[in-house]
């Protein structure tokens, strides 16, 4: 119960900031239209509604990194923190804390992009459903990387790393905006040991009904999170020793 | 029993020593004031004693748990006030105080009538509602106490707490802290030294990490050959004082 007076204390924080809800919310739906809007006037098989949308959703994820990265950078900036760790919360009670807020706000951003994927022509089938139950994995993999940065960087560094950096790096290697054969060689293989191309290609794969071709993409995405998420715990532990 | 006694209490940063062999007790109730200039070892002190970082050698006691040892125990019975306020600037002063209420684990009715107390006690009133980030300098501070306090602490440390803040609302600040004398005790870290003359039943100065000095002002003002604190605090650090 500790914890969820924590993880109440941030989703208000992240629910009351405007931006959150542009970028979280309104920024992949813009996407969606307007990459649909081009795909109308000059047809693109990268862009057509069922290949874009899970794209889209997954990429949509990278400000979910900014927003957990964003709030622990700036609890820490903020001596908060120093406070809290005089409290009983124990670093599970952060990590959670900190987590499960986002994970409904990844959903939502999920289920806004079908809503108007559906309008836009995506067929009604239960695949839907089931894309959005395993975009949570991919959530999850993508606020560890941004418990990660959160727990290194201070919260000037996080708008720049995560913000500008980490969201074009995961957008280029994920192959929504372009197929990744046409780059080809040590670019595609770069993308294919990164998780990023992994989701798209999991979230694709399930929206197509396609439930083989899931694997081996679920397990680079559990794989990448795991790691991720004991790498972020890590490092909280050891800067909350710092202080 | 103490509140606090610390035994050879110390604390090295690879070649530097922030604190040295520190040995000093404070009575249950009593206001005790830590004084230094900077890098003297105050905030060092306080963050060993609050279990925020751990001591290099030696140990502390508070009410006879130890800081090494016991850290659950210690920390339910203190509370912290950091130097620079610590607290959500995106939620109200109520959600400010419910979020302590929460992560201390207590009932919704506990809760109510805990924030309803404290409002009371700090004159929170008239801000309840607005958004600590709008609040200024002075009623931050006041919330950021009422956060610490609403755990009921043993014992209160207060990092700075007046640091920034005009003349008025420090003059408020200084009442709330001595009407919360006798009910916890409180260590208060100041670079103030009139505050700490005013509030404080005992000071300890410290210089280099060392403890130079720990008694009430009117002695150490004795000690020093004045009747000026200021001027007996200048003499000790610079090590003038017999």
């Amino acid at each position: 119960m500790r914890m969820l007076a924590f993880a109440n204390k941030n989703t208000k924080e992240i629910l009351r900031d405007p931006l959150t809800l542009f970028f979280g919310l309104g920024f992949p739906l813009v996407l969606i239209l307007l990459l649909s809007a081009i795909q109308a006037n000059i047809p693109v098989e990268l862009f057509e509604i069922q290949h874009l949308t899970p794209g889209i959703t997954v990429f949509g994820l990278a400000f979910m990194t900014l927003f957990s990265a964003t709030i622990i950078a700036k609890d820490r900036g903020s001596s908060l923190l120093q406070r809290l760790y005089t409290t009983p919360l124990t670093p599970m009670d952060y990590i959670l804390g900190y987590t499960l807020p986002i994970i409904p706000i990844s959903v939502a951003q999920c289920v806004i992009c079908y809503i108007a994927a559906i309008f836009l022509g995506l067929d009604i089938t239960v695949n839907i459903l089931y894309a959005v139950l395993f975009i949570i994995p991919v959530s999850i993999l993508y606020i560890a990387l941004g418990l990660l940065c959160g727990s290194v960087l201070n919260d000037k560094q996080v708008g720049g790393i995560c913000g500008a950096l980490l969201t074009n790096l995961s957008a280029w290697l994920s192959g929504v905006w372009f197929d990744l054969d046409l780059v080809g060689g040590a670019f595609k293989k770069i993308a294919y040991a990164l998780p990023f191309v992994h989701a798209v290609e999991m979230e694709r794969a399930v929206l197509a009904g396609d439930f083989t071709g899931i694997f081996p993409h679920l397990w680079w995405v559990i794989g990448y999170a795991t790691v991720l998420l004991v790498l972020a715990v890590l490092l909280f532990l050891r800067q909350m020793k710092k202080q | 029993m103490y509140a606090i006694r610390t035994a050879n209490l110390t604390k090295k940063y690879k070649d530097i020593i922030a604190v040295d062999q520190l040995n000093l007790q404070v009575k249950k109730g009593e206001l005790f004031s830590l004084l230094g200039v900077n890098g003297a070892g105050k905030t060092t002190t306080i963050k060993m004693l609050s279990c925020l970082t751990q001591p290099t050698s030696g140990d502390a006691f508070l009410n006879g748990k130890s800081i090494c040892k016991d850290i659950a125990a210690v920390k339910s019975l203190i509370a912290v006030s950091p130097q620079e306020t610590a607290v959500v600037p995106g939620l109200s002063v109520r959600e400010n105080l419910e979020l302590m209420c929460g992560v201390h684990g207590f009932t919704k009715e506990k809760q109510k009538a805990k924030i309803a107390e404290l409002t009371e006690l700090l004159g929170l009133e008239a801000v309840i509602k607005k958004k600590a980030g709008k609040l200024s300098g002075g009623w931050q501070r006041r919330l950021s106490i009422a956060m610490a306090l609403i755990s009921e602490p043993k014992i209160l440390f207060l990092d700075e707490p007046t640091l920034g803040l005009d003349v008025l609302a420090r003059s408020d600040l200084w009442d709330l802290i001595r009407s919360l004398k006798g009910k916890v005790t409180i260590i208060l870290t100041t670079h103030y030294m009139e505050e700490a003359e005013a509030l404080s039943d005992r000071i300890a100065i410290m210089k280099d990490g060392k403890l130079l000095i720990c008694d009430t002002a009117d002695k150490i003002k004795a000690r020093a050959g004045t009747d000026d604190f200021e001027q007996a605090f200048i003499h000790i650090v610079k090590g003038v004082a017999k």
